[in-house]
């Protein structure tokens, strides 16, 4: 019994040694680290070691370009700022979302991340989360940026985000289906709904759309509701918070019409974006409605094959006969922008990192990767696909650029919206209870 | 060792430590759950208390009831499977041959994480290039099903990868409980003339109720609150048909910011599961607990 109980005490004492041992392990690396924080922060001497914290939301395997462009403006930093070092978490899309707001409820956002515009950051600014980036359009980024797409960011007067990119949402067409079925880029609603019918009867999927993701059917509605009520009509419904318009109504049942004509790819409420993609990639479905993120795939990223980019082009979504909209009318907006969290313990170290990244991001990212900076770009110095360039002159001669609505409505209402855009795409529910619902929860103004 | 164990503080001594991190891992997020479903909170701003006001919300809430029927739906399913369980665990644990094979196949999806099992039968329901869709255009089925996509079918064809996924689990537990039985109450029933079918049904399934109810628990509990292939396949889609409580939670508080109204839900699924083991745990009471030894 008693040499049991030596052992047993022999035990308890082997593991409280090693769980103290780690303890002190790891208190032995803060304290390592603790003094070259505080004395230069005192001295504020420029060999101050500091380290940033970067989120961002693309992962190398799905926006390599992007991912690309990021890895080099950093390295560029750091070489020109020997003291700071930048750690960068990479997180999808949707996860980046849940992250954001994780960190945000525990106080612990990264120094600099991205967020997008409006409603989205909206209770991030009123919960005095992100710093205002004044003192950085004030100085540095004075006019740099397109006009208006700083917008977006500002509530009452300031601005809190500065944005990376700007997109719009062309209709990117397979021209080697289009050819093989004599079809040209429709110009009214009526030719695409023949070419749908042309290419449902030579058993090719017209448009593939991943309505999981419910934001991609948005924009089908969007495009809808600009050609039949013009281009003011969503951002007003939205902001007056009525839905009750007949060119909404009118809109929601043209967007079931071309479900009811198999327009849309087979089983589109259950595929996510990146599924219904890879049809077009695939090149099985003819048609793709995306926003200019996109465009590095048809035209600079090498991971595609040339031989598919060639046979990409793109049209603009066409008019309705009778409609209010013009064909230059488009839907997008600023993307997502970079802010810098209120709480970060080197703000000013953060603000400047910001300044230095959106100059760099606007001269690497049309050359390098093809996404449109929302910084004035200079047509006439960067040599650029010609995809780019048509783009950019459109957004140069658009006009109007109708912001996401998902985007525009607050969180509780486009959570919602997303549902009833899936109910709408899927016929389980009518035109006029979409509209409907869709206004009471605007009502309900959460 | 007697006399240790029989001292109060050494035991206390020796349960402290998990006890500590229960009460702050477990039971103190409990109650602060609680907390917040009285409150409006976006999550970042401030909160503001309203009281019962989410709870009355809820009570009212349609999209929330019918994804409590969804989760109760799926429970019941669950429940009705593990007589399918048992079956199988009955025949393998009957000393046929490649028992052993079997046992380990029908583990296997255990072994795989939920995302992965989610890619996996994403890609067998794909409406076009799917495998499920090509077996029955094969057979020469036109219309073949939209599985994810259509809100009629959308919820069985999710409970399928699920109960595949539990399968293993519950067999195993099955199993273990079956070879557990001593062979000599077997052998006397055998000699007393019993058919397989009488010595399985009189015999070991009476042996094994103990068993029976902790599974028929887990079984229930974990339906009512089940989350992550659901999230990954159709993240309670198209437009909510495929919604159960613990998504319903996630989409409330982290996509509408409605933390507090969020939490109220979690509370509410909480005060679910403990009214549904303890109802389990009623039902399934007997006086006389059969015992072997």
């Amino acid at each position: 019994m008693k040499r049991k109980m030596l052992a047993a005490c022999t035990l308890i004492l082997a593991l409280v040694l090693v769980v103290t041992a780690c303890g002190s392990g790891s208190n032995n690396g803060k304290k390592n680290s603790s003094p070259s924080s505080s004395d230069s922060g005192a001295s504020k001497s420029s060999d101050e070691k500091i380290t940033l914290k970067l989120m961002h939301l693309w992962p190398d395997g799905s926006n390599s370009a992007q991912n690309k462009v990021i890895k080099q403006i950093i390295e560029e930093y750091q070489n020109a700022n020997p003291n700071v070092t930048i750690k960068t978490e990479v997180l999808e899309n949707e996860q980046y979302k849940s992250k954001l707001k994780v960190l945000s409820a525990s106080n612990d956002l990264p120094d600099v991340g991205f967020t997008w515009a409006a409603g989205f950051m909206e209770p991030y600014v009123k919960g005095n989360m992100f710093t205002s980036l004044d003192d950085l359009l004030q100085g540095d980024l004075k006019d740099k940026f397109v006009a208006g797409t700083t917008d977006g960011y500002a509530f009452d007067g300031k601005t809190y985000g500065l944005p990376v990119e700007l997109n719009i949402v062309p209709v990117y067409y397979n021209k080697e289906i289009f050819a093989q079925n004599n079809l040209q880029p429709p110009q009214t609603l009526d030719d695409l709904k023949n070419i749908i019918k042309t290419l449902n009867d030579k058993g090719v999927t017209p448009i593939t759309l991943g309505a999981k993701d419910a934001w991609t059917a948005s924009f089908w509605y969007m495009y809808l509701v600009d050609r039949f009520g013009g281009p003011d009509l969503l951002d007003k419904s939205i902001a007056s918070n009525t839905f009750s318009d007949p060119s909404l109504i009118e809109a929601a049942k043209q967007a079931q019409e071309l479900v009811d004509m198999k327009a849309f790819v087979k089983g589109f409420n259950g595929l996510s974006n990146d599924e219904a993609k890879s049809e077009f990639m695939n090149g099985k479905a003819a048609m793709y409605a995306m926003g200019t993120w996109e465009v590095p795939n048809y035209t600079t990223n090498p991971d595609v094959p040339q031989e598919f980019k060639d046979k990409i082009g793109y049209f603009k979504f066409p008019t309705v006969s009778g409609g209010k909209g013009d064909v230059s009318d488009w839907v997008g907006g600023v993307g997502v922008g970079l802010f810098v969290s209120e709480k970060s313990k080197y703000k000013d170290e953060a603000k400047k990192f910001v300044s230095f990244f959106v100059q760099k991001w606007g001269e690497h990212s049309v050359t390098d990767a093809g996404i449109i900076p929302a910084t004035k770009v200079d047509t006439t110095t960067v040599k650029l696909p010609q995809m780019f360039i048509d783009l950019l002159n459109e957004l140069n001669t658009a006009k109007k650029v109708t912001l996401y609505a998902d985007v525009q409505m607050k969180p509780v209402a486009s959570e919602e919206h997303h549902n009833l855009v899936q109910a709408l795409f899927g016929k389980a529910v009518t035109p006029e209870e979409f509209a409907k619902k869709q206004e009471d929860v605007l009502k309900a103004g959460k | 060792m007697e006399k240790v164990m029989s001292n109060k503080g050494i035991i206390a001594l020796y349960v402290l430590p998990s006890l500590l991190l229960i009460i702050a891992i477990i039971y103190l997020p409990i109650v602060l759950t609680g907390y917040y479903g009285l409150m409006q909170w976006d999550g970042i701003s401030p909160m503001t208390f309203i009281g019962l006001e989410n709870y009355s919300t809820l009570l009212h809430d349609e999209k929330f009831w019918s994804s409590v029927y969804h989760s109760f739906l799926f429970a019941v399913l669950s429940t009705v499977f593990l007589s399918v369980y048992m079956a199988v665990a009955l025949v393998l644990s009957g000393n046929i041959r490649g028992a052993n094979l079997f046992r380990k196949i029908y583990l296997l999806p255990m072994l795989l994480s939920s995302v992965a099992i989610a890619q996996l039968w994403l890609k067998i329901y794909h409406p076009t290039t799917g495998i499920l869709n090509d077996f029955l255009t094969s057979l020469g089925v036109k219309e073949t099903p939209e599985w994810l996509a259509d809100p009629s079918i959308v919820l069985g064809a999710l409970f399928v990868p699920i109960l595949w996924q539990y399968a293993g689990f519950y067999i195993l537990i099955y199993y273990a409980a079956f070879k557990n039985i001593p062979a000599s109450l077997i052998e006397a029933a055998r000699i007393d003339g019993a058919s397989p079918i009488q010595i399985a049904l009189r015999i070991k399934i009476p042996l094994i109720s103990e068993v029976i109810k902790v599974t028929i628990v887990l079984a229930v509990v974990g339906s009512l609150k089940y989350f992550d292939l659901i999230y990954v396949m159709t993240d309670g889609g198209p437009n909510g048909a495929s919604e159960v409580m613990a998504s319903y939670m996630y989409h409330k508080a982290f996509r509408g910011f409605e933390f507090g109204y969020g939490s109220a839900i979690g509370f509410f699924l909480l005060l679910i599961c403990l009214v549904a083991t303890w109802g389990i745990r009623k039902l399934t009471e007997t006086k006389d607990s059969i015992q072997y030894s």
